[in-house]
């Protein structure tokens, strides 16, 4: 029973108690704004991290870890398994969903610095082999210079990309690193390049703290040339890593006779599941928001339901009338109902208005932040909110309509 | 019209009960102008809740216009009373935030007529009661003659079958009583059935029957008709 006439008497009870009516519709005006706020900076927050991600979710690295330790086709355990060309080779013919396999060598052992010089400067860093095309996935970002480029690779051209710390080093804060030359392990090589990190984790710091090079350069130059130390899968868009993976160790163990339960011969790192447990934090953070926010609408909805309960008693002589002149107990809970949803959906509607405004106002202040990008709320959570506000009315309204539904006509109109 | 056969109430809880109306035996035909008349506490309200179908009643029968009625439903009470029954209570019990008009127009409300058509047979009834130019009027700013009149058009708005009156005049002066009784006759001379509650002698001389409870019980029920 929508009608004009309702909505003139909801507009009059609301108006004639204006103060009580402004606090309690601030309830639930404060609590979709707030849900709204904490929902829209989760977002936020999850589009800087996942802008720095930059397509680390699509990469595996896979390596030659332990000896065997079970034997297998009749050979010996404590083997060590070497990753060579025919392996990216037999990979890059046979597993599905990837992108592209890339080797990829470092000087030293995995982690170990080297001696570089510059003039009379020196420091310790580790050297790393690497692609054309490869900085996102190694999260740098070229600040000054270029990255490496086919022909580095083709002529195994002796070029470096330096990291930040690595300049701050070597190089006067007046110098221009670009051209200079330093010498990696006696090697010397020519400074292209030299590149900032956004890796989201503490890895940045080893990042700043890298010398990339040509991967050709670096195993013809540092007797590299029959191994890899590690392969890097790029997986293609769209295909699940984790199978990737498992197609390639599988192509690897079957290549290297490495027994099916000998799991610790490969290592491996699966970008995807890193981005699945920081959606995993995200997705801990939007709970979190829709408790907070939640209790807020909840609080909210009882201050509606006792301002209700108020105007159902302060009214009870007209809906005693109401119902000797013939309203039914359902005309009589469906008014109360709308009062009570009218006001929720009236605040709320404001308070996702209010929290969308402050979203847009400072959204550009953040334009340039990397850690914090374009916070949102997007539709389906906007119908999410609105369909929470419309079940805290009618939660409100449950109450003071059943006390409204028993009101006795014969006691509501005995006169005093 | 209302036909009760050995109708008796109770109030109260079985160890503590009040035997409220003990055995009403009442034929109200279609057209009477009645007047029920008792001391407080004579039942003579509980009587009319239970014909106003407010109220139920532990046993016997009743008949409304040829339906029985029997432990109806609350939602099927209201209907029921919204087409049948026009109130008119000593206390008015108009809307403050309506007008006059809205105050007559709002049992239609609850038939879902049309706002236009409530509105112009709510005026035509507002005429009726010579009202006609205060239908913009909201209630205080009416006199008690005045509200008594928007109440009466209110219940007649629906045409029901009874129009039922809560000592009416109870509010009011003996002018204006006398104004408000005319207009009961006027209405009455117009064919409807109306029963009145009242404890003034000279009301209930101005209607056609008497009926006068004592106890729960009718009293005397040679002094029923007095010539009109």
């Amino acid at each position: 029973m929508i009608n004009l006439d309702h909505w003139r008497d909801i507009a009059q009870t609301l108006t004639r108690h204006r103060l009580r009516t402004l606090l309690t519709a601030f309830g639930v005006f404060w609590g979709i704004f707030m849900l709204v706020l904490l929902l829209g900076a989760g977002r936020g927050l999850e589009n800087g991290v996942t802008t720095r991600f930059g397509g680390i979710e699509n990469v595996v690295f896979i390596w030659s870890a332990y000896p065997t330790q079970r034997s297998l086709a009749g050979l010996a355990v404590g083997r060590r398994i070497t990753l060579s060309e025919a392996d990216v080779d037999a990979i890059n013919a046979r597993a599905e969903g990837l992108r592209r396999v890339y080797g990829i060598n470092r000087v030293g052992s995995w982690g170990s610095a080297q001696y570089v010089t510059r003039g009379a400067q020196s420091g310790s860093f580790g050297v790393k082999g690497t692609h054309p095309g490869l900085d996102q996935v190694e999260n740098l970002q070229v600040l000054n210079g270029r990255y490496v480029n086919a022909l580095d690779m083709q002529q195994k051209r002796k070029v470096a990309i330096i990291g930040t710390r690595v300049r701050d080093v070597l190089f006067r804060a007046d110098e221009n690193p670009i051209g200079a030359s330093i010498t990696i392990y006696g090697v010397p090589f020519q400074v292209v390049g030299v590149a900032g990190s956004f890796d989201p984790t503490e890895n940045a710091n080893n990042d700043l703290e890298t010398i990339y090079i040509p991967n050709r350069t670096l195993r013809y130059a540092f007797n590299q040339v029959d191994r890899f130390n590690n392969l890097l899968l790029l997986v293609a868009p769209g295909a699940d890593a984790r199978e990737v993976e498992q197609q390639v160790r599988e192509i690897l163990r079957e290549r290297h006779k490495i027994h099916p339960q000998d799991v610790g011969v490969l290592g491996s790192f699966n970008g995807q599941e890193e981005y699945e447990k920081f959606l995993g934090l995200f997705a801990g953070i939007r709970l979190f928001s829709w408790i907070v926010a939640i209790g807020t609408i909840l609080a909210g909805a009882v201050g509606v339901g006792n301002i209700m309960l108020i105007v159902v008693r302060e009214r009870t002589r007209e809906i005693g009338l109401r119902k000797a002149l013939g309203a039914t107990p359902r005309a009589i809970v469906s008014t109360i109902v709308q009062e009570s949803l009218v006001l929720t959906a009236l605040s709320g509607y404001f308070g996702l208005a209010a929290g969308v405004a402050v979203l847009e106002a400072i959204s550009p202040l953040f334009a340039t932040n990397d850690s914090f990008r374009s916070p949102e709320i997007d539709f389906a959570t906007a119908l999410l909110a609105l369909a929470v506000l419309v079940l805290s009315g009618l939660f409100a309204a449950w109450l003071p309509a059943a006390r409204a539904a028993a009101v006795n006509p014969i006691i509501a109109l005995q006169d005093e | 019209m209302i036909k009760l056969e050995a109708i008796h109430k109770y109030y109260g809880t079985a160890a503590q009960r009040l035997h409220v109306l003990k055995g009403i035996d009442l034929h109200i035909e279609p057209g009477e102008m009645v007047a029920i008349m008792g001391s407080s506490g004579s039942g003579k309200s509980t009587l009319l809740n239970i014909i106003g179908l407010l109220d139920g009643f532990d046993r016997g029968q009743y008949q409304l216009d040829g339906k029985r009625i029997h432990r109806l439903r609350e939602s099927d009470a209201a209907r029921l009373r919204n087409r049948c029954i026009g109130f008119v209570f000593q206390s008015f019990n108009l809307l403050p935030f309506k007008n006059a008009l809205e105050n007559v127009a709002l049992p239609l409300f609850y038939q879902n007529v049309g706002r236009r058509q409530r509105n112009a047979r709510a005026q035509q009834y507002l005429e009726m009661v010579g009202l006609g130019n205060r239908g913009t009027s909201m209630p205080n700013q009416l006199s008690g003659g005045q509200k008594q009149r928007v109440a009466i058009a209110r219940a007649l708005v629906t045409q029901p079958k009874v129009l039922l009156a809560d000592e009416p005049t109870g509010a009011l002066d003996s002018v204006t009583t006398g104004e408000i009784m005319a207009l009961f006759r006027q209405v009455h001379q117009q064919g409807n059935t109306l029963v009145i509650v009242t404890h003034e002698a000279d009301v209930a001389a101005r209607c056609q029957r008497r009926i006068v409870l004592q106890d729960g019980l009718i009293a005397s029920p040679a002094l029923e008709h007095t010539q009109m």
